[in-house]
């Protein structure tokens, strides 16, 4: 087996259970988003991964080898660290030649390594400016660049852009997939960013009270979310109650004609784009628009319907003919909810 | 490099060296110290052992209550000129630029490193007939004829203020300039003066700090042995001056430690209201 | 905005109080005859070339210098382990440790000396030359100590673990990444207690004030026993090295951030 593999890996802090009996798999080559809100234990596992945590039971090996007693030192991973953790005593270059440095590599080796991968992450020739001089940009590609040095196995990242604005973090967001398409290195980002983790990753693993929740292709994640945490969290997501009826699901405010419930009693989810707002008569559940926002590329509309919130997404094309207070008719094609157990999530 | 417990015997080395070193030279001496309070005085400067009180028995004198209650009240007040001059300074000193606040930094770490001996001259030299302040105010014509203030009372506290004066702002220091700033901005923009900001936000924000500050410098005064022997007269002496006098000059080792395990409980409690302190103020 | 000068008025005030007596000592200093006049009648520096030339202040010069210099270099070596321990390893217990190297300098420093003088009068090496070492060694452990675990504290841990990952065992670390960034703590805390051992007089006195002149005890007994100018030059001379040495410092490391202010950066 090629790749990273954890096998029932448990981390207890005394009584908690940070991380509970995660099983996982990364092939070789993939770029995996860790993703959850913070405490989840998706950062403790990275962790347990670059060997900065021992995990209280359960193995964790790679390429078939098993990992447990090696020390982080002896892994040849490379980490981006949330604070990015550069030295502060030394400059950029001698940051990144720092792992090749206490490898005893040939200086002159080290300082080839060290421009190429400068210009691997478009900063050529910054080699002698002091790690302070930077900018944030500049100091993650810097740490990037440190991390890649000596051609690691696995690519560990917490949080990496966490400390960016939002338009450079969207930016590095491309530049990173494309770095590691580019090296295809295996990659492992920790991210409580669902945006972050949609635009980059080839599979998402979700995460909530130290379980994963859900491992899946992004979009499939998306579309098919196991479970109301997951469909909540990755996305906007509207979750409902509903009641069998015959072939339809009665649900707050009305009905939603076709979607038939194996269970009498269930939770669905529906994706705020796919709930179409029209008039009282053409929609088959009526709600009273509450608060518009319109935020010019689409339109929030949120809606009451019996006490229950409805959030619907509509493009300016199709901009809805509705001011605050009118009651209006939604209509959710059966098609694109996802149904749960109820009780579950 | 995990930060974990030791656990195998090497991994207890670098401490043994210090707590060796510490204990020897500190622990031990101290412990000596304490039995030797308990000693007995023999003639010719000697003592011997025993286990007597009557050394903690010669506090209930009048005299060493002078001394005693002399001490407490010039170093409480002391302390309360430096926090009065100190902490409008240090709060200025804190507004400052960087590079001035350097400035004042090594001139105040100057001051405070200067030794008791060089702090009780210059002042003992500048409160002088001869080469004194008055012979300024001669000069300018405030006064008829040059006059000596020292030694006396007022020459005592403005050297036991000079020497505790730096020592206030660097405790103080570190405090004021963590002050948030927007703090002062918030009271101003709510309607409050300047004045008025720092002592209805700046101070109670601070208070702690200022109590804390005010006994640390407490017993900085306390421990004063120089300065009322240079610049005071004999009913200016304190503790500190006393218990180096028994010590050195009478030779009576037994009543100066005595005094000594005094002085250490008396500043130990002060030390230990001032944690009591902290830690209750650790929350904010 | 208000106006500055009363501001302006108390600083100046303050700087007045604080360097009067300093520039009193460096006149009379410079008295043509042996007199401690101020304003100086006549002017000399041959007081100041005292210090060097006289016998006895040189001497006493020399000892000092060597002294602080010897405790500063135990007050160090017995700071960075407690300090380095206290960082590397969670132990509770070492804190006992780290108080009895504080409490010295918190408690009355007569204590320490008496403590001190009963110690070696116990053990029999009163009046030995080192004895004052040892002394001025315990007594100033506070200084390096608070320097160099302030100094460990600013090494952000992750900064640590990202070593780590890069393969750098514990040695490699050591050397490359930790030593390096409280190197100018440890500097620092050695120059202050070298500059405080410099001064300091009543320990001093307590170990070996019948045996060893220092620059402190010369002075106080020259006060005693009769006034001459060099105690003036000798005194403005401990000043101007106590302002080199931590114009020094400020000079090589951040003086604020090392008095407990936060560092420009954290300011944002």
């Amino acid at each position: 087996m090629s790749g990273l593999e954890l096998n029932r890996i448990t981390k207890r802090f005394g009584a908690v259970a940070a991380v509970d009996d995660v099983s996982l798999t990364v092939p070789q080559g993939t770029f995996v988003c860790l993703l959850g809100p913070s405490g989840c234990g998706k950062t403790t596992l990275l962790r347990m991964i670059a060997g900065l945590e021992d995990p209280t039971s359960g193995e964790i090996s790679i390429d078939g080898e098993p990992l447990n007693d090696t020390p982080a030192h002896k892994r040849d991973f490379g980490m981006v660290f949330q604070s990015l953790a550069l030295f502060p005593h030394l400059s950029v270059g001698e940051n990144i030649a720092y792992p090749l440095r206490i490898r005893g590599r040939p200086s002159s080796e080290q300082a080839s390594r060290v421009k190429e991968l400068l210009e691997l992450v478009h900063l050529p020739g910054i080699e002698k400016r002091a790690v302070t001089q930077l900018s944030g940009g500049q100091r993650q590609r810097v740490a990037i660049a440190r991390a890649l040095a000596v051609s690691p196995k696995l690519f560990l990242l917490d949080e990496p852009l966490s400390a960016l604005d939002a338009k450079l973090r969207e930016a590095m967001q491309v530049e990173l997939r494309q770095l590691q398409q580019q090296l295809g290195i295996t990659t492992i980002v920790v991210t409580h960013d669902q945006r972050e983790a949609m635009s980059m990753s080839d599979q998402i693993v979700v995460m909530s009270e130290g379980r994963i929740q859900q491992m899946a292709r992004p979009i499939d994640m998306y579309r098919n979310p196991a479970n109301a945490f997951v469909a909540d969290f990755l996305g906007q997501a509207n979750l409902i109650d509903a009641r069998a009826d015959g072939p339809d699901a009665l649900v707050p405010g009305g009905r939603i004609p076709g979607l038939s419930l194996a269970c009498p009693g269930s939770r669905i989810s529906v994706r705020p784009e796919d709930v179409v707002v029209t008039t009282a008569e053409n929609g088959s559940i009526r709600a009273r628009v509450g608060f518009i926002r319109d935020m010019g590329a689409s339109i929030e509309i949120h809606l009451d319907g019996e006490g229950v919130r409805y959030v619907a997404i509509a493009s300016p094309q199709a901009r809805p003919d509705c001011r605050v207070g009118d009651t209006v008719g939604l209509s959710i094609p059966a098609e694109a909810c996802v149904v749960f157990e109820s009780g579950k999530g | 490099m995990r930060r974990m417990p030791p656990e195998r015997a090497a991994d207890y080395y670098p401490i043994a060296y210090p707590a060796l070193m510490l204990g020897l030279f500190f622990v031990v001496p101290f412990a000596i110290m304490l039995a030797i309070s308990f000693f007995q005085r023999v003639q010719g400067g000697f003592y011997e052992p025993a286990f007597t009180f009557a050394n903690y028995g010669r506090f209930l004198s009048v005299f060493f209550g002078e001394v005693l209650v002399f001490s407490l009240v010039l170093a409480a007040l002391v302390s309360a000129v430096c926090l009065l001059l100190g902490v409008p300074f240090t709060y200025f000193l804190t507004k400052l630029s960087r590079k001035a606040q350097v400035f004042w930094l090594v001139a105040l770490l100057g001051v405070l490193s200067l030794s008791e001996v060089i702090i009780g001259f210059a002042w003992s030299t500048l409160l002088s007939r001869t080469a004194g302040l008055s012979n300024l105010l001669v000069a300018i014509g405030f006064m008829d004829r040059p006059d000596a203030w020292t030694p006396g009372f007022g020459a005592v506290l403005t050297g036991l203020v000079y020497q505790a004066f730096p020592y206030t702002v660097l405790v103080l220091y570190p405090s004021f300039s963590r002050l948030d700033p927007s703090l002062m901005e918030a009271s101003r923009t709510l309607g409050a003066s300047p004045l008025k900001a720092f002592f209805t936000v700046v101070l109670p924000v601070l208070r702690k700090t200022l109590i804390a500050t005010f006994i640390i410098v407490f017993i900085f005064a306390l421990g004063a042995y120089l300065l009322p022997q240079i610049l005071g007269r004999p009913q200016h002496w304190t503790l500190s001056v006393l218990i180096t006098d028994q010590a050195v000059y009478q030779s009576n080792m037994p009543f100066a430690a005595a005094m000594a395990v005094f002085l250490v409980v008396a500043s130990l409690s002060l030390v230990l209201v001032v944690a009591a302190l902290n830690r209750k103020g650790a929350g904010q | 905005m208000s106006a500055h000068w009363p501001k302006r008025l108390f600083l100046s005030a303050l700087a007045v109080f604080l360097a009067l007596p300093i520039i009193v000592i460096a006149g009379v200093a410079l008295n043509e005859k042996k007199t401690l006049a101020f304003p100086p009648e006549g002017f000399s520096l041959g007081w100041y070339a005292q210090v060097f030339t006289d016998e006895g202040w040189r001497a006493a010069l020399v000892h000092s210098v060597l002294v602080a210099t010897a405790a500063a270099a135990i007050s160090v070596s017995i700071a960075v382990p407690i300090a380095w321990f206290l960082w590397r390893r969670v132990a509770p217990w070492a804190r006992i440790v780290e108080v009895l190297g504080l409490a010295p300098f918190i408690l009355p420093p007569v204590i320490t000396a008496l403590g001190a003088l009963s110690f070696w009068a116990t053990t029999g090496f009163y009046g030995q030359p080192w004895t004052v070492v040892i002394s001025h060694g315990i007594f100033f452990v506070s200084l390096p100590l608070v320097t160099v675990t302030l100094g460990f504290a600013t090494i952000d841990r992750e900064i640590i673990e990202a070593g780590m990952t890069m393969g750098a065992d514990d040695r490699t670390l050591l050397k490359t990444v930790v030593f390096p960034l409280v190197r100018p703590y440890i500097i620092s805390g050695f120059a202050f207690a070298f500059v405080l051992s410099l001064n300091e007089y009543i320990v001093a006195y307590m170990t070996v004030g019948f045996t060893l002149e220092t620059i402190p005890i010369k002075i106080f007994n020259a006060l005693r026993y009769g006034y001459t100018p060099t105690m003036a030059s000798v005194s403005v001379f401990f000043v101007l090295v106590a302002v080199v040495v931590f114009g020094l410092v400020a000079r090589f490391g951040d003086l604020p951030k090392l008095l407990g202010a936060w560092s420009e950066g954290d300011k944002g």
